[in-house]
């Protein structure tokens, strides 16, 4: 029984023969992470920088794109962006369709967070940097968002950690990811081993990041009461 | 064609619209039924854990600190794809249905766990010591004392927190789950047109957008006092 499980679940044999396979779509994994991150993050201050301006119609605008794109689920989006554009007859690459699905949909999670942080600096702050010369632009760089950074840090790290997740979308594609090729390994193998394997991967890389943010989750509750 | 004709005959054509709506519906039944068990379960098992960890004994509270930590570095679709593909060589057969739950709901579970938790942290000890000393019991002190101002505070990350899990149903189409994404892609290819994938996208913000708005108003009315 036992021996059953570690032949079906961890397999040594099957590890040693996909494991090549396997951290090259590891390696995929963090290209793409590298690739979606910085993305979503400069896209979310560009629209949490544009809420900032106060105008009206621009941030009902903005509200309605946060909304939109974050009431559709990633993976409709993808799917959406990959398989219709073949209709409007343009070959769209994979990575493109992906990071194009993957930036309307962080862009709106990270736009949320950097407009909570912002809104969180004091006033006064800016009032003060203005008084002393700087100009709009120096006072949001300089004064507003690093304030504004260091009050929801958790909430990035967070979301940033669901980025990573997100990213075994894109296997859906068939981007040749960690689970993508995971899956494919599995069935080739016939066997589970494959998809634990990619499963450990994930957790090697993720898990210190959880760690990381129950330790911030807590403190920063210790420190409101 | 030009090609605004071209985008309006394949992503708006009314007749592959009203052909493939039927199938649309039957899958919003699957998902808006799938989110409401998910967060049925997840919910409560994420608050009994919670509780459990206020006992304070080490060897229960290091297995429930694994499972959240696990559960909430996982992809949920890694989960999905475990339990669906990977479970049957072990000789256990969850449905599709039952695997995208299962998944989803552990997943739930964890983050709500973790917010729970949070929650109960941040009562401060002397409402806890308070309600023991006039005489109330463990159980009576967590029930009506510390649980009520913890849940209160936890409403807006757990609303957020139900949102991003509801939504993940979609990932069910990946073990060919009926719901609507499924529905939708496998509608676009019978009809060559891409049509169902827009009602399929429509079906999604006509369930999600209410239930984003709503989370919105919620993160409002709860705010942190600061």
């Amino acid at each position: 029984m036992i021996a059953d499980l570690i032949l079906n679940f961890f397999n040594p044999e099957i590890i040693g023969r996909v494991w090549p396979f396997l951290l090259q779509g590891f390696y995929m994994t963090l290209g793409l992470s590298a690739l979606v991150i910085p993305m979503g993050i400069a896209g979310g201050l560009v629209i949490a920088i544009l809420h900032s301006l106060g105008l009206r119609w621009l941030n009902a605008l903005l509200i309605a794109y946060v909304d939109l794109f974050r009431a559709l689920p990633p993976l409709v989006l993808l799917i959406f962006i990959y398989f219709g554009a073949p209709f409007l007859e343009i070959d769209l690459p994979k990575l493109l369709a992906v990071a194009i699905g993957f930036l309307l949909n962080t862009s709106s999670y990270y736009g949320e967070v950097f407009r909570a942080g912002i809104e969180s600096v004091a006033a006064g702050q800016a009032a003060a940097a203005r008084s002393t010369g700087l100009t709009r632009w120096q006072t949001m760089w300089s004064v507003i968002l690093p304030q504004a950074t260091r009050n929801v840090l958790p909430d990035l790290v967070s979301n940033t950690l669901e980025v990573i997740k997100l990213t075994s979308l894109a296997s859906v594609v068939a981007l040749p990811e960690l689970l993508n090729n995971a899956r494919q390994a599995q069935a080739l193998t016939y066997n589970a081993t494959p998809i634990v394997l990619a499963a450990l991967f994930y957790l090697v890389l993720l898990w210190p990041i959880v760690r990381l943010l129950s330790r911030m989750e807590h403190r920063s509750l210790g420190q409101r009461h | 064609m030009t090609t605004w004709e071209r985008f309006l005959f394949s992503f708006f054509n009314p007749a592959v619209a009203w052909e493939y709506l039927p199938a649309i519906l039957n899958g919003m039944v699957v998902t808006i039924g799938l989110a409401l068990v998910t967060v049925a379960a997840g919910v409560v098992l994420g608050l009994l854990l919670a509780v459990a960890r206020t006992g304070g004994l080490r060897l229960l509270n290091a297995f429930i600190i694994a499972f959240a930590d696990v559960m909430r570095a996982l992809p949920p679709l890694v989960l999905i794809i475990l339990l669906f593909f990977a479970l049957p060589l072990a000789g256990v057969s969850l449905g599709a249905f039952a695997s995208t739950w299962l998944a989803l709901t552990l997943v739930l579970a964890a983050f709500a766990e973790e917010i729970f938790w949070a929650g109960i942290l941040a009562v401060p000890p002397g409402q806890w010591e308070a309600a023991r000393s006039t005489g109330l019991s463990r159980a009576q002190a967590i029930r009506e004392v510390v649980l009520p101002q913890a849940v209160r505070m936890t409403v807006p990350p757990l609303t957020n927190r139900i949102i991003a899990t509801t939504k993940g149903t979609a990932l069910g189409s990946v073990v060919a789950l009926s719901e609507i994404l499924n529905q939708a892609s496998s509608s676009a290819s019978l009809a060559g047109n891409a049509t169902p994938l827009t009602l399929g996208a429509a079906a999604y913000l006509a369930i999600f957008l209410p239930v984003v708005i709503f989370g919105r108003w919620i993160e409002t009315r709860f705010a942190w006092k600061r």
